[in-house]
């Protein structure tokens, strides 16, 4: 309907150009710092501005000799796998509960699910410092991974929810019907169904998890993730390496996104017109 | 849809409850129970004292970052809803399909840069001699000093809010009935006046919610006013990491931090209230 009617109702054609040029500003201004970066992490001064130096890769040698980076991006895979994985699960099983269930108390319970990004990442830090220490699991990759776990799981929850609202309730009855007990309408109905979303769930949530500094800045102690270590470059002032982890960064999550994305738009859209009839 | 739940829903079920009771309600809880210990000798006893409350909500430092923070993120969360809104009006409303799926793939990729890089590289932009103060020195002006400035840390916090701000936003306006708009249009409302009379109340909620997150968002952040505003002023996020990361105090940390989530509790309960004030719902 959309294209007919915005035709019909927008007349004036200056009017119309301003607000398209003001989208491509708006996306300048977003896009700006993030395109500076990637070309900065080619240029070989020390203090980066323009006019450019000369094409360098000396930012990116900087980066790759040095083993605390390797370090910080090994705790990073294996945090953002870990919590890749364990997010995703939980938020399968919350969004299958919302699905399926009805009972007292599902508002709390949802509110547990979906609440924790809404508390900003500091206080969460700070919170998960002090608790985590008291019970002796703080300064370590796996207080990390917990952390990330708590305010990632929502994501997934989201995710995987809107696909099996996408599902036809009947389908799950109807195996049961046909003899298929729980666990297997589960195995052969629901998973298949959502396996989409859950694959695009964990890409997303391990994409979260790659780019979180605050939070594993406060609670890693000395097993610092990657993002922790760009954090230590921008107090330390050593700082065009920034441009060559955060390209590096970037084009890591860009594949998981994209990938996510086309799992969930490409895969989703055959398995539409199934659920449909 | 069955109602009890067995072992079979508990599976399910039961994780995340477990996973969020465990590191999310109890650390919260704990922070309230830390806000009353004591630290002596620069170790931290258990206690039920008030002198970290008495202590942080004596000083005028404290109540100076609170007014500034407060400040700050509330002209963040109104100039962002300015400034992205005839983007996402423009968005919604001035674009194909094709186009507008687009729009909105484009203001994801942001989420999954690190926000950390990007205020790195307003540094680029913005040092004594930035890309900006390069280019204003080409027409003669300048140098400026940008850096280190409250405009600064505002456009940290654009660069940390307006993407989700846009996509709220279009969230609300994409579902706006359009005969609303057709019917404005006949009876021979104006277009500015069809966007405030019409287009605006009926995407209220979401215009709020954006609003609220982008509060939300630019009240707990540290990057910008540190790496962008030079960390003057002061702010309560700036204040909770020095006293976390460089002394021991983290019963008073707690404080900051509690009365953090207190002011953001009652700007979110007033933001809903408003949101949804005169509907029947």
């Amino acid at each position: 309907m959309s294209d007919k009617d915005t035709a019909s109702i927008n007349r004036n054609r200056a009017v119309d150009g301003a607000l398209k040029l003001y989208i491509v500003l708006g996306y300048a201004f977003v896009f700006a710092p993030i395109a500076a970066s990637f070309v900065f992490s080619f240029n070989s001064d020390r203090f980066p501005s323009i006019p450019l130096g000369q094409f360098s890769l000396e930012w990116y040698q900087a980066v790759a000799s040095d083993p605390l980076v390797w370090q910080g991006l090994r705790n990073t895979l294996f945090v953002g796998v870990t919590v890749g994985v364990l997010a995703t699960a939980l938020g399968f099983g919350a969004a299958y509960t919302d699905y399926r269930y009805r009972f007292f108390g599902k508002q709390v319970y949802l509110a547990l699910a979906l609440l924790p990004p809404t508390i900003p990442v500091i206080i969460l830090g700070l919170a998960m410092l002090a608790y985590l220490s008291r019970i002796n699991l703080s300064g370590n990759a796996l207080s990390v991974i917990i952390t990330h776990v708590v305010i990632c799981a929502p994501f997934a929850m989201a995710i995987i929810r809107l696909r099996l609202s996408q599902m036809d309730p009947d389908l799950e009855a109807a195996a049961w019907n046909l003899g298929a007990s729980e666990w297997a309408a589960m195995r052969h109905v629901i998973v298949p169904f959502a396996m989409p979303a859950i694959l695009g769930a964990l890409f997303i949530t391990m994409a979260v998890s790659f780019d979180e500094f605050a939070i594993a800045w406060f609670v890693s102690g000395l097993n610092e993730t990657l993002p922790v270590k760009v954090l230590g470059f921008l107090q330390g002032q050593v700082s065009p390496r920034i441009n060559a982890i955060g390209t590096f960064v970037f084009v890591t999550s860009m594949t998981l996104v994209i990938l996510a994305q086309l799992l969930l738009t490409g895969r989703g859209e055959k398995n539409r017109p199934a659920a449909d009839e | 849809m069955r109602k009890t739940l067995s072992l079979y829903g508990l599976t399910f079920s039961l994780p995340l409850l477990i996973w969020q009771l465990l590191f999310f309600v109890f650390p919260l809880v704990f922070l309230v129970a830390l806000s009353f210990w004591t630290v002596k000798n620069f170790r931290m006893q258990v206690d039920f004292d008030s002198v970290n409350w008495v202590t942080m909500y004596g000083r005028s430092v404290f109540w100076k970052a609170y007014g500034t923070t407060f400040a700050l993120a509330a002209a963040a969360s109104v100039l962002v809803s300015a400034l992205a809104f005839p983007c996402s009006y423009a968005i919604s409303f001035k674009l194909s399909e094709t186009a507008r799926r687009w729009a909105v793939f484009l203001m994801v990729i942001p989420f999954f840069t690190s926000y950390l890089v990007r205020v790195y590289s307003w540094q680029i932009f913005l040092s004594d001699a930035g890309i900006i103060n390069v280019m204003l020195g080409w027409i003669g002006l300048g140098p400026y000093a940008l850096l280190n400035t409250v405009g600064a840390t505002m456009i940290g916090y654009l660069t940390l809010t307006f993407p989700l701000v846009v996509l709220l936003q279009l969230f609300s306006l994409v579902f706006i009935d359009r005969t609303l708009i057709e019917a404005a249009h006949n009876l021979r409302c104006g277009r500015l006046r069809t966007v405030f009379a019409v287009i605006i109340p009926s995407a209220r909620v979401g215009l709020v919610i954006a609003a609220l997150f982008a509060f939300i968002l630019s009240f707990g952040d540290f990057v910008s006013p540190i790496y962008l505003g030079g960390g003057d002023p002061t702010t309560l996020s700036i204040l909770i990491t020095d006293t976390t990361k460089s002394g021991q105090q983290w019963p008073r940390a707690a404080v900051i931090a509690l009365t953090m989530i207190g002011t953001l509790l009652v700007v979110a309960f007033a933001a809903v209230r408003f949101a949804y004030k005169g509907r029947t719902k």
